[in-house]
Formats: structure tokens, C-alpha cells, sequence
């Protein structure tokens, strides 16, 4: 019991540096600083899913989804977007891997603040 | 214009007997004599999820072409690289031509390419970080299809986003050689 809260607590905390090279899978269509085919990723924490500044490529079931970006949200959504939100333009099969997922996360944590306009 | 699934066609000989002719066939028509008689139904749940896949991917080729675009015109390339971002560029843009193809043979509506495109044009100050650049993109697509080859319905379709997949994969290792780095840096691709 005691490992498996060690490898919850393991996969909480995630490697941003990790998380880098997860991230280098997303380029075709996202980047941190520009709106791409997907949305930016800057700005990414706390926001509601479907509503970057500036992007209007949202699906519509994205846009009612009602989601807010946290680690939680995202961890679900990474893992399978098209289940957690069916309808997405998000075509994508998902990190399957949690350690992966929470690298990732833990990237965009640390990279995601957007540069003062 | 070819079709999308016409790539996955095993009829070389078939294919080169259409030949121009079966541009001016209806999609459903290319379809039945591709023996594809599921992509000739075009309707279904399954149908319009597919349409989705090949919208993400055609909007991302049309961004991929923007971005050579940019490279090409950067006067960062000399003549051999530039050659080669050329070439690199004229496939997607086939991958485009056959990706928007295919959708609206499904039923579906293509996506346009945006009249805009940002990328980060101000980090482009020589020729390495052009080809850097393009290698990110071109890893991030190999990565894009890898993620959409078992989302499909329709097999074929799998079949030729794999394909697709390995010309991005090949786009990718040129580019990294270009760059003096391995160009096949391990065994799997994720």
C-alpha cells in the first residue's frame, strides 16, 4: 500500500525535463507560445477547456465540455482525448503511459506561463 | 486528384489503367472500384469520426506547408537544403491534396489552410535552426499519425496514414542528418 502512494506521489510529482521530450510529440499541431492547429499551451493552467484567447478552431464539444485545466483534467484527457471528450479535434490516441502523462504535465506546468504582452 | 485511399490500393497496374480518368470519377465511384465498398457508404458515426482524423491531419499538413513556406523564403537555406525544404514541402502538399480529397469523397468538409500562420520566425537566425525548426515539426507529425493510425474505422485509411507516417518519419531523419545529429535515434518511434 505504502509503494503504491510512494508511485502516486512518484507520478504526481512528474519530470518537467522528461516531460520535454513527451511535449516534442505535440509539435505538428501545438506549440507553448503560438495558436497552431491546435491552441497555444501557454496559459493552459486554470483555463476553461475551449477558450484560449484567439483561437477559434474549437470543436464544439470542446467548447461544452466544460472542463477547467488542472492536473486532473488533463491527466484524463491526455490518456484518451476522443473518450474524454468525444467530438474533439484532438484526433489523437493519448499517452497511454502515466508516468509519461505526468512528465508532461509537469512540463507544461513549468513552461506554461504565457510572456507579458 | 488522388484519393486518399487510393494510396492503399494493392492494383498498381489497376490503378495506372484509370490512370487520369478516375479523377473525374464520383467519389463513390472511386471507391467501388477500389473494391472499398464500406468508404462508397460515407455516412455513419464511424464515417464522420474518420473525417475528423483526416480534418486534424489536413490542417496540420497545410500548416507544415506554411512553415516550408516560410523556410524556403528565409534566404537561411542554402541552394542544396533549400532544394530539399522544397521537395519535403511539395509532399505534404500531395498529403494535403490527397487528405482533402478523401474527406469530402466521405461526405465531409475539408478544412482551409488559415490565411495566417505564426511561428517563431524571430528564433530563425540561420540555416540550423530552420532545419531544427522543420525537424520538430516533422517529428511532431510522425507522432500526430502514429496517434491516428488506430483511431480509424476504416482500415484502409490506417493503411494510408501509415504511409504517410513514413515520410514524415523519412523528412524527419534527413533533417537530422542535415543537422549532424543521428538521424535515426532509436528503434521505435512514440
Amino acid at each position: 500500500m505504502l509503494e503504491g502512494a510512494l508511485l502516486l506521489a512518484a507520478l504526481a510529482a512528474g519530470d518537467a525535463k522528461a516531460g520535454e521530450a513527451v511535449y516534442s510529440r505535440c509539435l505538428a499541431c501545438h506549440s507553448l507560445a503560438y495558436h497552431r492547429t491546435g491552441p497555444k499551451h501557454c496559459g493552459l493552467f486554470g483555463r476553461r477547456a475551449g477558450d484560449a484567447p484567439g483561437f477559434e478552431e474549437y470543436s464544439a464539444a470542446m467548447k461544452r465540455s466544460k472542463l477547467v485545466w488542472n492536473e486532473k483534467t488533463l491527466d484524463r484527457f491526455l490518456e484518451n482525448p476522443m473518450k474524454a471528450v468525444p467530438g474533439t479535434t484532438m484526433t489523437y490516441a493519448g499517452v497511454q503511459d502515466a508516468k509519461e502523462r505526468a512528465d508532461l504535465i509537469a512540463y507544461l506546468k513549468q513552461e506554461g506561463k504565457c510572456p507579458a504582452s | 486528384m488522388t484519393s486518399f485511399f487510393q494510396l492503399t490500393s494493392p492494383a498498381v497496374a489497376r490503378r495506372a489503367f484509370l490512370g487520369k480518368s478516375a479523377l473525374v470519377l464520383s467519389g463513390s465511384a472511386v471507391a467501388l472500384l477500389a473494391g472499398r465498398d464500406v468508404l462508397a457508404a460515407k455516412s455513419g458515426k464511424s464515417t464522420a469520426a474518420d473525417v475528423r482524423i483526416l480534418n486534424t491531419a489536413l490542417g496540420a499538413e497545410l500548416e507544415a506547408i506554411a512553415a516550408y513556406q516560410v523556410g524556403a523564403e528565409s534566404g537561411l537555406l542554402e541552394k542544396p537544403v533549400l532544394a530539399l525544404a522544397v521537395q519535403f514541402q511539395g509532399h505534404h502538399k500531395e498529403h494535403a491534396d490527397v487528405l482533402a480529397s478523401t474527406i469530402e469523397k466521405l461526405g465531409g468538409k475539408a478544412v482551409a489552410a488559415k490565411s495566417k500562420y505564426q511561428f517563431p520566425v524571430e528564433s530563425l537566425k540561420n540555416q540550423a535552426d530552420v532545419l531544427r525548426f522543420a525537424a520538430g515539426l516533422e517529428k511532431g507529425a510522425v507522432s500526430a499519425y502514429l496517434g491516428a493510425v488506430p483511431l480509424f474505422a476504416n482500415r484502409d485509411l490506417s493503411k494510408a496514414a501509415a504511409s504517410i507516417l513514413g515520410d514524415e518519419a523519412m523528412h524527419w531523419a534527413v533533417l537530422r542528418n542535415a543537422l549532424g545529429e543521428n538521424p535515426v535515434p532509436s528503434a521505435f518511434v512514440a
